[in-house]
């Protein structure tokens, strides 16, 4: 094969006329000497000889190639400025049998589009990468590049590149192979028939790698902008040989193609009659019980737990609910996001009621529940009256009193060290108030600890803990 | 089934697994972690993809591959994050792309807080990022609704060929309700427009480019048509005590939960106070609150904000009937005896009247 050969053949998978263009249907839209129009026949060419056509996907950028998708007769996806990786990355893994490529200038992909590169990079993304480095901005009319040459005059640095204020070349080749997962990464350059001849060779191996299942490949190559830089054609080649290949010097700099594995596949998809068993599988809990009788008393429960963090506010809360919900009620349970977060205080918020319940949010409790002295403070005065309020201390703190409703005091937390856990202080607590106000049967509250409890020693302790707590009602006599 | 007792949060990803989506792609962010949590659990289980990206930039491009591709998917985020989608989502919409957003809803502006607020209203309902498209919103109020909704939003997703939020906040996304889910998955089978690697649809071509002024217009004015169309087709809403209302109370989300509770607590005072809860935030209801308008004698849009759905609510009034605003902010939330002072204030500015409704007898 001759070297003209790689340029002047149409290859099979470009269109015969470029119908998506407006006018000028048999020329292509890039300038005479353009490297995009090069590198658009080595990658043409590639997909042609390793038949792969049908399975291929080009994703092409913001920039000159903006219109790739004018030439390749394969899927096309247009994407924003930089994110082709993003976007190729879900679309391989959507489509793992497709041939996934992202063509991209050193705009989109070294400035705009640095992370996305980066990590697509990183994890190692089984997707092809074309990065046409031409060290200018070209569609927008010729601004700075991070790829552009110290000294190099554009529009935005009309007195040349410096790098006490633009910084220096970016490498990107460099960069990106200081990175363990990539297979694959040359740079190359269109500065000479010899050497597109090897740019031909490093993209169809990109492209090869991929289609073999191997992980992420990406070529750079560096591409003449006659127009932009102001040259001839035949300069700007010159140009791309001579002066771009001293910043970026050609070679491989990741080459793992032999030792590479492909990814291996994922699980494969249950059934979609399996597929709601996936939830019921989560930590081993067993389903919700069928509401055994359901509960018939009329049940308007707003209650409020507070405490320290740590102390099982928010489990007890949850105990709760989910015994309602056994007792065939209505119910809900709210957890506090507030600035008490931030003082380690934290509370929730539990209903329970034979109709549907409006608010989630327990503005009036009937039942305050108060782990501490802050809380009690805090919540005390919206307690409604005739309401419980179940206090964990030995005694009320001064000023905190009212007349109009029912307090439990008991130290809950330091009791529960007698069934052997003071972390079950809580459920000591649930299972007084449960009691005092004899609303939910034991058998709802039993399958709910089921449930919620961590492993089979708590849900024991637990138990042991409510029981406990319904009998320190009895036992001692409160305020 | 019987019902369980689950977290908003979960719900979400449980029904959009169940309604056919897998690819999951997102960037963490209290208060919408869990969601991405769950996700990262079942989704692989399902045969789906899950992803942490590198940022929502990146998440909201990961859709944008996803959808191209013809699968059903989904991100979730909040307030921060989601400005960050937003150049993205336009892109989606350009492109004529369906996926579902959740955004669960926390203070702002800048990094705010992570109590609930309302205050990305703004940038959701009337799209914030460039250019003519519009996304279409849907405003769960329970945890049952973000599963219910979540699978709605990728029926319309689908239907309307466009980017469909889930417009939540941190308490509806935190709070656990019974929940009871669809007994069947569905898996629509890809949309003949994607782009699959395969003969059938090489020739297919996603893009939001259009050159021409002339060719954009058109491509414009078809969004254009398309939403026309979301605004006769796909309004939901739900309406409490509002045949005899004098005041018509307005809000979405955790904000009509508590006007839920006001309504009751203000009947039961002999006002006549009933609920609009608008359940898509695009298309808004703008017809019925124009109806609403004309037996009512005000209206008192309620927010977890200093006021932005309001203004649909005043331009569906259109100064027929006076329209009264009250916010919370920055995560503090009104008790339902707050606002309640609020609506008896109002009841004596335009006098409205007071008298036994036989609806108090149940409460
Ligand atoms: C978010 C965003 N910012 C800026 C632009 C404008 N823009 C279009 S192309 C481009 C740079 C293109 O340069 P490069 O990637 O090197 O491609 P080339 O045109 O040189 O092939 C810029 C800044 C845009 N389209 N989107
Ligand atoms: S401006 Fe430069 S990069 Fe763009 S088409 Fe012309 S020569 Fe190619």
């Amino acid at each position: 094969m001759s070297e003209f050969d790689i340029l002047h053949q149409r290859a099979k998978c470009f269109y015969d006329s470029f119908e998506r263009k407006a006018e000028l249907q048999h020329q292509t839209h890039y300038c005479p000497g353009c490297g995009h129009g090069i590198a658009h026949k080595l990658i043409a060419q590639a997909i042609d000889e390793l038949g792969i056509q049908d399975r291929t996907i080009l994703v092409s950028p913001v920039g000159c190639s903006v219109f790739a998708y004018y030439y390749f007769d394969v899927g096309n996806v247009q994407v924003a400025h930089g994110r082709a990786p993003a976007v190729a990355t879900a679309m391989k893994r959507a489509l793992p049998h497709g041939v996934v490529l992202s063509y991209q200038g050193d705009g989109d992909l070294a400035a705009i589009g640095t992370a996305e590169i980066l990590h697509a990079a990183n994890r190692g993304e089984p997707i092809t990468v074309f990065f046409l480095n031409n060290a200018i901005y070209g569609m927008t009319g010729g601004q700075m590049a991070p790829t552009t040459p110290l000294g190099e005059k554009t529009t935005t640095t009309p007195f040349g590149r410096n790098p006490w204020t633009e910084g220096y070349p970016l490498h990107v080749s460099e960069v990106l192979s200081s990175l363990e997962a990539p297979v694959y990464i040359e740079r190359v350059a269109l500065g000479n028939n010899k050497m597109i001849q090897q740019a031909a060779k490093a993209v169809r191996k990109a492209i090869a790698n991929q289609v073999q299942g191997l992980g992420f490949s990406l070529v750079e190559i560096l591409s003449p902008c006659p127009t932009i830089w102001k040259m001839e054609p035949a300069d700007a080649q010159k140009w791309v040989r001579e002066e771009l290949t001293k910043v970026y010097p050609l070679g491989v700099f990741r080459d793992k193609t032999k030792e590479a594995q492909p990814r291996p596949a994922p699980v494969p998809a249950p059934s979609l009659d399996e597929l709601p068993k996936i939830f019921s599988a989560k930590e081993g809990r067993p389903p919700a019980l069928a509401p055994a009788a359901p509960c018939r008393r009329t049940v308007d429960l707003r209650v409020k737990v507070a405490g320290f963090g740590g102390q099982g506010v928010l489990m007890l809360g949850q105990v709760l609910a989910e015994a309602g919900l056994d007792a065939g009620l209505e119910v809900s349970w709210l957890p506090s996001y507030g600035p008490e977060m931030r003082s380690g205080t934290s509370h929730c918020h539990v209903r329970l009621s034979n109709h549907e319940i409006d608010s989630p949010l327990v503005s009036r409790p009937n039942v305050l529940m108060a782990m501490n002295e802050p809380s009690l403070r805090k919540f005390l005065p919206a307690v409604e009256p005739g309401g419980w309020i179940f206090y964990n201390g030995t005694s009320l703190p001064e000023g905190a009193m009212r007349t109009d409703v029912t307090f439990i005091v008991q130290p809950f937390i330091a009791l529960a060290d007698r069934i052997g856990d003071t972390r079950a202080g809580n459920m000591v607590m649930l299972g007084a108030m449960l009691e005092a106000t004899g609303l939910l049967e034991s058998e709802w509250v039993a399958s709910a600890l089921a449930r919620l409890s961590k492993s089979e020693r708590w849900l024991d302790l637990n138990r042991r803990a409510i029981e406990f707590g319904r009998e320190v009602i009895h036992r001692e006599v409160s305020i | 089934m019987p019902k369980q007792l689950i977290k908003g949060n979960e719900a979400v990803v449980r029904g959009a697994i169940l309604a056919g989506c897998r690819a999951f792609y997102a960037y963490p962010i209290t208060p919408a972690s869990e969601i991405s949590e769950a996700a990262a659990y079942y989704m692989p289980q399902a045969g789906g993809a899950f992803l942490q990206a590198e940022s929502e930039t990146a998440a909201v491009n990961m859709l944008y591959g996803a959808a191209s591709a013809g699968v059903r998917c989904m991100t979730s985020s909040s307030g921060p994050g989601i400005s960050l989608m937003q150049e993205g989502i336009s892109y989606l919409a350009g492109s004529e792309l369906p996926c579902v957003i959740a955004d669960i809803m926390r203070g702002g502006p800048g990094l705010g807080n992570i109590a609930p607020e309302q205050g990305d209203y703004m940038q959701v309902v009337k799209g914030g990022g460039h250019g003519c498209y519009h996304t279409l919103v849907l405003a769960p109020d329970s945890v049952q609704e973000m599963c219910d909704l979540t699978t709605l939003a990728f029926e319309l997703a689908d239907q309307y060929r466009n980017p469909v939020f889930v417009l939540a906040d941190s308490f509806i996304g935190q709070m656990m309700e019974p929940v009871e889910f669809p007994e069947r998955a569905i898996l629509p089978p890809p949309p003949s427009w994607a782009v699959r690697a395969t003969a059938e649809t090489r020739k297919n071509l996603i893009t939001s480019i259009y050159l021409d002024p002339d060719a954009l217009e058109r491509h414009v004015r078809k969004l254009a048509a398309k939403y026309e169309r979301a605004e006769a087709e796909v309004v939901r809403f739900e309406q409490v005590e509002t045949g005899d209302a004098d005041l018509v109370l307005v809000g979405y989300g955790i904000a009509a939960r508590i006007l839920k509770a006001v309504v009751r607590l203000a009947r039961a005072e002999g006002l006549r106070v009933g609920l609009m809860r608008p359940i898509t935030l695009y298309p808004f209801p703008k017809e019925q609150i124009g109806d609403l308008a004309r037996t009512a004698s005000a209206f008192l849009a309620v927010e977890l904000s200093t006021g932005k759905m309001v203004e649909d609510v005043r331009l569906a009034v259109n100064g027929r009937k006076p329209v009264e605003f009250y916010g919370r902010a920055g995560g503090s939330v009104p008790s339902a005896e707050e606002v309640l002072g609020v609506i008896r204030n109002i009841a004596e500015r335009y006098s409205l009247v007071r008298g036994q409704s036989p609806e108090v007898a149940h409460v």
